[in-house]
Parts: structure tokens; sequence; C-alpha cells
């Protein structure tokens, strides 16, 4: 992936800025050696690196916007960064930008029951969240699999989502306002602990624009009491195919699970070496979970179970208590360790049309074939949000461009059918020159002109989400303002 | 003369705005008081469903499809459009039949916000021709979609005056097997809300929690299985015996249509302010109100009034000290004029919004003044 060269106006003048920031972070908030830059130089997506110019860790929004005002006023991009943990780049730098993480500012700011609401300052990790009303048994809704490590920030910058989304939706979902700082320091605040922000739907567009519009430092959230209880439901089939119809069935037939799970024969064949739950060994798998009451769960389970069963299963377990829930799922949450104690991999996130499962996963099993790389398909079946994982060798030349140009082909092939690159993990740098197979230029200038209103400058994270040719006039044009 | 344009397609709906040189007032079915000045644009002629998949829970339709069509369509497969689209007919006096772009346009969401999330929140993708005349698709037809900027959420509710509407695609649910609503008499509305606020902070998924203080009943909605409906209703009902007697209905759809569209005051003379809050505030503010009607939906958050002319509510609000903003939904067009329809922004919010604008409609036809705060223009009742 190709990323802007570095402006060796800024690498020069480096010292100045320090200087500045210096001035208005406490000091062990601004870090500038070169040996410990280099723990900022990549993301979850770890082969591309790049140690950035600086970083800095401001602890409340106030720094933040003098961080922002002076990066503003020296013209140096400035690339936010939540946990670290973006699978697609988005918090990757360039050597002449300033890597601005909120990981200090993790704070609980307010928890309102009545409302049913929590303010967090954006470095709070998601997990945390729901730890942080677990006591009066509440949570927060949105649950992607990096949950124990990833920060709301990055959740709001990527619109995440989860297994649990089904039912609960995503991020944006599930967000209801935020203070967040403009590239030229101004403050603002957008929505707050009611249900809808006056105006355009601003708050809409600044979830998932992958750090590109301004950073968020607090948002408010919503909160959902727990519900009584929770099991799934185990069913194996002998086909893929088989498996997708049962899921379309489910829907139809007026079940609404929290979710439902789809793991295909490599993906039971992993975890199963690695976790040993105890899977059984076929072709497709399905975990669905529903909620409620212990009567209730009982007769969605029933309803499920009958579809299911007309579809013959190879497999059914329903879990009777805690400990056969967990097991069902112990495989599953290992998938993704599962997958990386056998080789180096791309994790995929296509969504598609649920009714073009079957196709797609055929397909992807020629293209597999046609690569000679081995793929693993595990992801949320309900919503058609695909996990294709692409096993590779990092140290076996060219392998890794190979497996870039498979996922290409799957990610195009989803839109083909109607979906699109992206269900949850984001842009970034990994899918940004797949954007006009899904988008016209002039659907991206759509999106420009939003970004052109928010950083007029374009210098948060200018390097993300579209393809450089396509941002190439307007990046220019601002470092030619300079 | 003000021209009428119907455009019966896409393409003809961009060359339409490509060719205008005068203000447009941008019309769905004509049903949500919205009218400004200008040559008429109707999507009348952008009409039908164009994909349904019942076991993706997902429908495209053309923007002048009438709500009723798809709501047939929808019922002949057991499924709905969870938002409760709002039909504002009977509380303006107005006629027509309600779009699914105009539903869109004005992010019209119902009781059910509380739960399952407002309009913007089942849109799942958007074409639109934008100012310039430029067709413009973002979203798709797929649930989960990060793939560049949401644009389709700040096309929901952005009332016409970013693009006009061609084309939407959006999240259907089952209906469910069976309904059911608690109401319970309490003395007052602060007793009202922290009732709501107990049901909707328990566990058994509650889809409704509105409040009428002309009766002084609280009503709390289930939906799902039968089983599943009886079992939370006599949990919630042995949990709510603290703030009032409770009795239940099992029929009540016609009940949360009438919250859901205001009809209690439907006829009645007045201004009517739509006001959206932190439900804990509710019990402040009201009695601030001088309304001569309340009505309380959202657990108290959203709070509909009927005041006499010309009030402004707005600074009842901020003498209160209560955050959240407050709609002036059906007034005179001197009231209009004077208060704005829609509450003013701070400043950098406001710049952003302008911008916006200026960007997706730089010559200003596209409703002008309909959203813009800072330099209202006189509205008109449609």
């Amino acid at each position: 992936m190709e990323m802007p060269p570095p402006d060796p106006a800024i690498l020069a003048r480096k010292a100045h800025l320090v200087a500045r920031l210096a001035a208005v972070l406490p000091g062990d908030a601004l870090i500038q050696d070169p040996r410990e830059t280099r723990a900022y130089e990549c993301d979850g997506l770890a082969a591309y690196r790049c140690p950035p110019l600086l970083a800095v860790l401001p602890r409340s929004t106030q720094e933040v916007s003098d961080i922002l005002r002076i990066c503003h006023e020296e013209g140096v991009p400035v690339v936010p960064r939540g946990a670290g943990t973006s699978l697609a780049g988005g918090a990757l730098p360039t050597a002449d930008s300033v890597i601005l993480g909120v990981a200090r500012m993790n704070g609980v700011l307010e928890t309102d029951y009545e409302d049913r609401v929590i303010r967090v300052q954006s470095g709070r990790t998601n997990l945390s969240v729901s730890g942080a009303v677990e006591e009066e048994d509440f949570f927060y809704a949105p649950d992607p699999s990096s949950q124990l490590a990833c920060a709301i920030a990055g959740n709001i910058a990527m619109n995440s989502g989860g297994a649990h989304c089904l039912k609960y939706g995503v991020t944006t979902n599930n967000l209801l306002g935020v203070t967040m700082v403009m590239m030229d320091g101004t403050v603002v605040e957008i929505g707050g602990a009611h249900l809808d922000a006056e105006g355009l739907d601003l708050l809409g567009v600044i979830c998932g624009s992958e750090g590109q519009l301004g950073v968020v430092t607090e948002a408010t959230l919503r909160i959902l009491r727990k519900p009584e209880g929770a099991r799934p439901v185990l069913i194996g089939f002998d086909s893929n195919e088989v498996a997708g119809t049962c899921v379309s069935d489910i829907i139809k037939a007026g079940v609404l699970p929290v979710a439902i799970e789809f793991m295909d024969r490599p993906c039971i064949e992993a975890c199963e070496a690695f976790a040993k739950a105890g899977y059984p060994m076929c072709e497709a798998l399905l975990i669905i979970e529903v909620e409620g009451s212990e009567a209730e769960i009982a007769h969605q389970l029933r309803l499920i179970v009958e579809i299911a069963q007309r579809h013959n299963p190879v497999e059914l377990r329903e879990a009777c208590d805690a400990d056969e829930a967990a097991r069902i799922w112990l495989g599953r949450k290992s998938a993704f360790g599962a997958m990386g104690q056998i080789n180096d991999y791309m994790c995929l996130d296509g969504t598609i049309p649920v009714g073009s499962l079957p196709l797609v996963l055929r397909r992807i099993g020629e293209l597999s074939q046609e690569y000679g790389l081995a793929v693993a398909n595990v992801f949320h079946a309900g919503d058609g949000n695909m996990h294709p994982l692409i096993l590779f060798d990092a140290n076996k030349p060219g392998d890794l461009e190979l497996c870039e140009e498979f996922g290409a082909e799957v990610l195009k092939l989803c839109v083909d059918v109607g979906g699109c690159l992206t269900g949850e993990h984001g842009v970034g740098i990994e899918k940004r020159d797949l954007m006009l197979y899904q988008y016209t230029p002039r659907d991206l200038e759509a999106q420009l002109m939003v970004k052109d209103v928010f950083d007029p400058k374009w210098l948060l994270n200018p390097a993300k989400v579209f393809p450089l040719s396509i941002s190439e006039d307007r990046r220019r044009a601002a470092l030619a303002a300079e | 003369m003000n021209k009428m344009l119907t455009p019966h397609s896409e393409a003809e709906l961009a060359e339409c705005i490509a060719a205008a040189h005068a203000p447009l007032h941008i019309i769905g079915g004509g049903t949500r008081g919205c009218a400004v000045a200008g040559d008429a644009l109707t999507t009348q002629g952008l009409s039908g469903v164009e994909l349904y998949e019942p076991g993706s829970l997902t429908l495209v339709a053309k923007t002048g499809t009438p709500l009723a069509e798809i709501e047939t369509l929808l019922a002949s497969e057991g499924q709905r459009m969870a938002f409760e689209p709002m039909d504002m007919r009977g509380l303006l006096g107005c006629s027509g039949a309600p779009t699914i772009g105009g539903a869109f346009a004005v992010n019209s969401s119902g009781p059910r916000r509380i739960q399952g999330g407002a309009a913007r929140d089942y849109l799942l993708g958007v074409r639109f021709v934008d100012g310039s005349g430029q067709v413009i698709k973002n979203g798709g037809r797929v649930m989960k979609n990060v793939t560049g900027y949401d644009l389709v959420k700040l096309m929901a509710g952005a009332h016409g005056t970013l693009g006009v509407l061609s084309e939407v695609s959006l999240k259907v649910l089952p209906i469910p097997e069976a309904s059911a609503t608690v109401s319970l008499a309490v003395a007052n509305l602060a007793v009202a809300v922290q009732a709501m606020s107990a049901a909707l902070g328990s566990p058994f998924d509650v889809t409704g929690a509105a409040y009428d203080p002309a009766v002084g009943l609280v009503h709390i909605r289930l939906e799902g299985f039968a089983p599943s409906v009886a079992y939370r209703q006599e949990k919630l009902t042995a949990d709510l015996a603290r703030f009032g007697t409770a009795e239940t209905r099992h029929s009540s759809e016609a009940l949360w249509q009438d919250i859901g569209f205001v009809a209690a005051f439907a006829g009645r003379v007045g201004d009517v302010w739509r006001i959206s809050v932190k439900p804990s505030d509710a019990p402040r503010l009201a009695p601030l109100l001088g309304a001569e009607a309340l009505q309380f939906d959202w657990g108290g958050g959203l709070i509909w009034a009927l005041t006499p002319e010309g009030a402004d509510l707005r600074t009842c609000m901020a003498q209160a000290g209560v955050m959240g903003h407050a709609t002036l939904v059906r007034g005179s067009g001197e009231t209009l004029a004077t208060l704005g329809r829609f509450q003013p922004q701070v400043r950098p919010l406001e710049e952003i919004s302008k911008g916006l604008r200026q960007r997706f409609d730089p010559r200003g036809l596209l409703n002008p003044g309909l959203m813009d705060t800072a330099s209202m223009t006189p509205g008109v009742m449609g």
C-alpha cells in the first residue's frame, strides 16, 4: 500500500513543533525520541509500518484542542489513535505526522441509569464501558471482538459492530452525543443525553468517518439493561448452502436472535485443534444465541430447532447450562487466535445480502483454489457481514501481495452481489484503492466535500479512506497554502 | 405563477434540478408541513418498490412510493417498518399520501425510537440528486456498511436541503406475534417518568413508553412471541405496582398509533411544538411551558406541547437550563417567521451545517431557508 511521501519542510521543523507543543503539554504527554515513537508505527494491520514524527498523549479536551490548534497553524498532519487495534490501517502514521493518542483519557464522566446513558472519555476501552455499569446489570451493546482492548474513540471512528449487533445495532445506533475537537482547535458539542440531536445529523456522519473530521474526546452512549439470560444453540450442516438457507428461514419466521454466527469446515477444524471445544466435524456450523427469561429462551430455541430440523442438520446441540453455553462459544471466540497459530492471515470484512451467502462462499472456495491460498470463513451470518480469513506466509516473498490480490477479488465479489467492501472494520489504507469499485468518482466527491467542510486544510488522517489519486489535489492544495 | 415539476425517473429529476434557476420546494406526499416558496418539485413520478427480500429483511423503493403501498406489501410477508413513521395529516390538517422519501427526509420516528431506533437507523442506502444536478449514491442494501462516510444518516432528516432523494433502501423487521400494553394510573408527571424509567431500565424489552397527562395514564408496550409477552407483562405489572395500579390491554395498535401521530392535538387551535430532552428533565420543564395540552413519549424524552400562538418555548428551555431542542411543528406563517421552525444551533455547528449546504446545494435551490435557522425565510403551512 502506497502512502504519500513525507513533506521535508515539516520534517525540518520538528524542533520548532516540539517546542510549541511542549509549551502547552506536560512533559510526559509528548513523545519525540525515535526509539519511543516506534511504538506508534502501526496498528492491527501490522504489515505496514512507519514511525510518526511525534506522538502526543493528552489527558483532556483542552490539551487536544491546544495540540490540534498548533498542528493546524503549523500545517502538520495529525493521525488520531484510539487503542491502535484497527485492522485496516486507520491509525497508520506517515513520517511527517503527529500521532494523537487518546488512551490516557479513559475516565467515566457520568453514569445515569434513569436516562440510560453513560458519558465517557473516548480513550476508555469498549469492555470497560460495560464494566462501569455492570453492578446495576446494564451493558453497552456494540461488542467488537477486540472489545477488551479497543477504545470507544476507535469504535466511533470505524462505526464498530460485533457479534450481537443483529439485535442491538452498531456504534452509530448507540451513540447519542460527542464532544469533538475540530482540526483548528474549536471544541463542539453534538447531541447529548436526549435521543435526537437537532439540525443535520452530524453525529451520523462523524460516526464512521475514520478520524478524518475531528477528534472525539467524550461520548454519550446508550446503555441497556441486561436480559435475564442468554443461551446458544449449535447446529451443524453438511453444506454451506443449507446452513445459509436455514439462516434465511429463521429470519423470515420472525425470530430475531441476538447473534447468528457461521463457521465453515476449515475454520471448524482450526478452532477444534486449538480450543478443543468439541465441535462436530461438518461443512458448516451455526451458533445462534437467543435472550430472555428461561421460558422465553426455551420457546425461541424450540422455534429455531424446528426450522433447523427441516434442513436435516448433522448435529444439534442446545446448551443446558452456563458451562455448555461457554463451550459452544469457546471455539468461535478463539477463531482468530486459532488461525493465527496456523499461519499469518488477512481478515476480510465485506458484507453481502444474506441471500447471497451460498453463492459467495462457493466462489471464495474457487478463488482459494486458483490462488493456492487456504481460506477459513467465520462471520456474522444474520447481517451478512463476512470475515473470510486468508492464510499466507509473511516470510515467503510475494505471498502477502498474492493474498492482498485474492482479498481484493473477494471484496469485489461482495460488491458485485449487492454488498459492500467493509461492514465493521473500516476502509483505512487497506480498502482505500477499492473504493472506486463500489462508488463512482462523483459518489466519492460528495464524501470529499464533507471533509472539506470539517477539515478544509486536509490535515486529519489525510491519506486514508479515499484512493490517493482522488484525494491528491486536495492534500496538495493544503500543502501549497502553507 | 409557480410551476409544478414532476420527473418520472432519476435522470429526469437530475435534469430538472440542473436546469432550475429558481428555488425549488421539494414535495413527497406534501403531508409534512415543510412548504417553502418556489416552484414545486414532486417525487410522485418516482414510485414503486424495486426489490424486496423478506429473508434479508431489506426493501428498496423509489422515494415517491406511498408509505401505505409499502406497508401493505410488507404485511403480506408478516413484516413492517419498525420505526413507525409518523402520519402528520391529522395534526397538520392536510391531505395527501405520505411517501417513503418524505418519511426519511424528515427522519420521522415513532414510539419505538426508545428501543429499535429512529428512521435513520433503518435507512441502509440512498440515491439522491444534489443541488448541482449530480446523482450520488451512498450506503447500500446490507445491514452493516462502513465503506466511506455515512451520507445516508446525513440525508435522513436533512429535509431535502442537501439533495432530493430518488431511491432508498431500508431494513424491515418481522411483525411480532403478539403485543400488549400495560397502562398504569399515576399521580403526576414526576411519578410517570419514574415509572417509565423503571420499565425502560428493566430487562423486559419495552418498545413503547408514553404518558398522557389528560387521563393520567402511563402506557408501556411489550411485543414478541405470545408466551414471552405474557410473561413480561406479568413481571412488569408487579414491578410497576409501586407507581400505580395497572391494567393490561391486548389490542393496543390504535392507542400507539394515536400516540405516534399525536392525534390528541388534531383539530385543536394553537402552535404545536416537539421537544427532545433527557427524560429526567421533563418533570422540571413541562410546567414552565405554559401549554394547553401535553403528551409525553420516549419515556418522557419526547414532549409534544400545544401552546397559545406565538409562545417561545425555546426561551423556557434556556431559562430552565434544560439541554435539548424544540421544533415548531405547526404554527402560523408569522410565528414560524419569528421563531423559526428549528432550534438555532451554536455557531460552530451552524457553520458546519451551512458549509455542507453550500457544497451540496451551491446555488441555494433546494428548500432554501427551511433548515437555515440563521436567516429564516417565512414558511407556509402545507
